[in-house]
């Protein structure tokens, strides 16, 4: 039997919804439909009055998550696209986030962004929004990358006291496959080496992290050892995984599918320059998504985003140097 | 508007007396706690904004007044005489304005941002309607964890009817059939933009109807209609009527907060009789009908003064937030703190 990405992140909250009575969920679309993408399918008839559809507001929604976790309960958000998240922007940054801090009310919410781009879908069903998220005080930023993860980590997310913007890459929903559900797995905050090298360390998350693969594997062809680093969460960063795979590699690409102002590979690259300048055998380099919005065509969309092609060029160009 | 100044009759059951005398009484001690927060900001005392009711403590005292114990109230910049009117100690208040490490936001929020989630008193963030929602999140966990009979209120002035965070939780709130009432006070300006400029309807209370959702009106000078409306609104909340839309008609008697001299507000709505002070017509109520006297008048008086100026004492000799002692994180969960500064 395997399962896909999207299944485990099904079955992950299913087994929340099962173990934890303060649990439910609530999005547009997620009762008896299912969710837009199916990540709901058949929990509102599991789990009665648990699994609620909201009307299109994200603002409200995440206001009654917010309400909902200060009475103790811990909501299981379903933004349709992450991309609508920015309606709901307010309530997560200004309200979610700052909540324990301001009352020391812990605000337990699970906020899953269907998030990525997908051929054809355009400027405003592509976005990966998780930077500035993870820009404000107390988010956690998640960016699972493998189905184990998406399992593991929805599971965590769950039982973390704080607000997590849970990132769900559309691309990999039903073309990641894996055997079997997880019975243990690493904790949210910790990076993993997805591939041993020595000649040049690639960071990546989410999705990338399978393109990242494929660039290593064309590398390898050509003789190179390349490393990859998920980082699985984007916040917190695991900054002492990623420098001590600088340590051993002397060469670093950060690899991102957001846009290249700030973001995620532009704090790696920070972090690595401070705390390991002294390790690089090269300047180290990001490649992001272009800047402009997403494009819809996909010979326009494929161009836009990093590819494995894209990765492989840019690191044989770190490895020239 | 000037129907809703007409002065309601006064029913004088002793219920009703008792609600008077105690919304009366947290009318006072508001105005009283608002004119010495704003003596001291005048004289630098306090970090940050001071806002005050002046002007709305009457619907703010029948809304606080309203609601029981267990019951959520999400106060808005306005509210001192609700919050007193639901329990908030004035220490509290007073602690919060003099940023003291011992209030409940610990310098780490101030002033009209102060609350405390776990006895049902949401501190408010600056974004107007955001904190509807909060109250809706709350009622319908309740409903989940089968506790019947709570009610939420929440705050609102005209400005904010303007917002989309308004509409999505009123909405939202009719939907899902929860016992929020929503009170609106139509002060008429929302800071310096009169309600010409804010909305297109008649009257406020227009937009109930679009929400599915039940209205009252009430004359925000007259502490009578406000004590009415709100009795009215909450218990048909809690008896299952779903959201309820509370307008009352008043005008603002202060600035927006005390940087504001309000230049900008008609003469002629301060002469009309939505300018009358609330607390003053509450005044007149409570000697026409024999429930109070001018020696009694005194004595609350006194003692108010007595209870603001012991708190204002005892913060002012507390300690202030120490930025070394300072928790520099936002979140809970110890072992996702990130390790960079």
């Amino acid at each position: 039997m395997s399962l896909t990405y999207l299944e485990a992140i099904r079955e992950a909250q299913a087994h929340a919804l099962r173990d934890d009575p303060r649990v439910f969920i609530y999005g547009q679309d997620v009762g008896a439909f299912g969710g837009a993408f199916k990540a709901t399918k058949n929990l509102a008839k599991e789990f009665p009055g648990r699994v609620l559809d909201a009307p299109i507001s994200e603002d409200a929604i995440m206001g009654l998550a917010v309400g909902a976790a200060i009475e103790g309960l811990r909501p299981i958000i379903e933004m349709q696209f992450a991309d609508f998240s920015t309606v709901g922007f307010n309530q997560i940054v200004n309200q979610a986030a700052t909540l324990f801090w301001r009352t020391n009310v812990p605000c337990p919410i699970t906020v899953r962004l269907p998030f990525g781009g997908t051929s054809g879908a355009g400027p405003f069903h592509s976005q990966t929004p998780e930077a500035i998220y993870a820009h404000y005080p107390g988010i956690i930023v998640l960016t699972p990358a493998t189905v184990e993860d998406a399992y593991s980590m929805l599971l965590e997310a769950v039982a973390i006291d704080d607000p997590v913007i849970f990132c769900e890459h559309k691309l990999l929903y039903r073309h990641l496959k894996a055997e079997k559900l997880p019975t243990e797995a690493l904790p949210v905050g910790k990076a993993r080496i997805a591939r041993e090298g020595r000649d040049l360390t690639i960071v990546a998350y989410s999705a990338m992290v399978q393109d990242a693969l494929e660039a290593a594997k064309e590398l390898a062809a050509e003789g190179w050892e390349i490393e990859v680093v998920d980082l699985r969460s984007v916040k917190p960063l695991d900054t002492d995984t990623v420098v001590a795979s600088v340590a051993r590699t002397g060469r670093l690409l950060a690899v991102g599918e957001a846009w290249p102002w700030g973001g995620v590979t532009a704090e790696v690259v920070a972090r690595v320059m401070s705390e390991g300048f002294g390790l690089l055998d090269a300047p180290p380099q990001r490649l992001n998504a272009k800047d402009t919005p997403v494009p819809f065509h996909p010979n326009l969309w494929a161009a836009h985003r990093p590819t494995v092609r894209a990765i492989a060029a840019a690191a044989r160009d770190i490895l020239r140097q | 508007m000037l129907q809703a100044v007409t002065e309601v009759r006064v029913e004088a059951s002793d219920v009703v007396r008792q609600a008077h005398l105690a919304a009366f009484r947290c009318m006072l001690r508001a105005r009283l706690l608002d004119e010495k927060l704003a003596a001291l900001y005048r004289a630098g005392k306090i970090y940050g904004g001071v806002f005050l009711g002046r002007g709305q403590e009457a619907l703010s005292a029948a809304t606080g007044l309203s609601l029981a114990k267990g019951d959520i109230f999400a106060p808005l910049i306005r509210d001192t005489a609700g919050r007193l009117a639901f329990g908030e100690p004035v220490i509290d208040a007073v602690r919060t304005y003099f940023g003291s490490a011992l209030g409940p936001m610990r310098g780490r929020d101030g002033n009209v941002h102060r609350g405390n989630p776990r006895a049902g008193l949401l501190p408010m963030i600056s974004h107007l309607g955001a904190m509807v929602s909060v109250v809706n999140g709350m009622l319908l966990a309740r409903r989940m964890k089968k506790i019947t009979g709570s009610v939420g209120a929440t705050c609102l002035g005209d400005g904010a009817t303007s917002t989309g965070a308004f509409h999505e939780a009123l909405n939202q709130a009719a939907v899902e059939k929860l016992p929020l009432v929503l009170v609106l006070a139509n002060n008429q300006y929302a800071y310096s933009t009169p309600t010409s400029r804010q909305f297109a309807c008649d009257d406020l209370a227009d937009k109930a109807a679009g929400y599915g959702v039940a209205a009252h009106a009430a004359d925000g000078t007259d502490l009578t209609s406000c004590l009415r409306a709100l009795r009215e609104a909450v218990d048909r909340a809690r008896a299952g009527g779903g959201p309820q839309l509370v307008v009352a008609q008043l005008l603002r008697l202060c600035g927006h907060g005390e940087h504001d001299d309000a230049s900008y507000i008609d003469a002629r709505l301060k002469k009309s009789p939505l300018g009358r002070d609330c607390l003053k017509v509450a005044r007149e109520t409570l000697l026409r009908q024999k429930w109070a006297d001018a020696s009694q008048f005194d004595e609350w008086r006194r003692e108010a003064v007595h209870e603001i100026e012991t708190a204002i004492a005892q913060a002012q000799r507390e300690p202030a937030p120490d930025p070394f002692a300072e928790k520099w994180t936002a979140l809970s969960t110890e072992h996702l703190i990130e390790g960079h500064a």
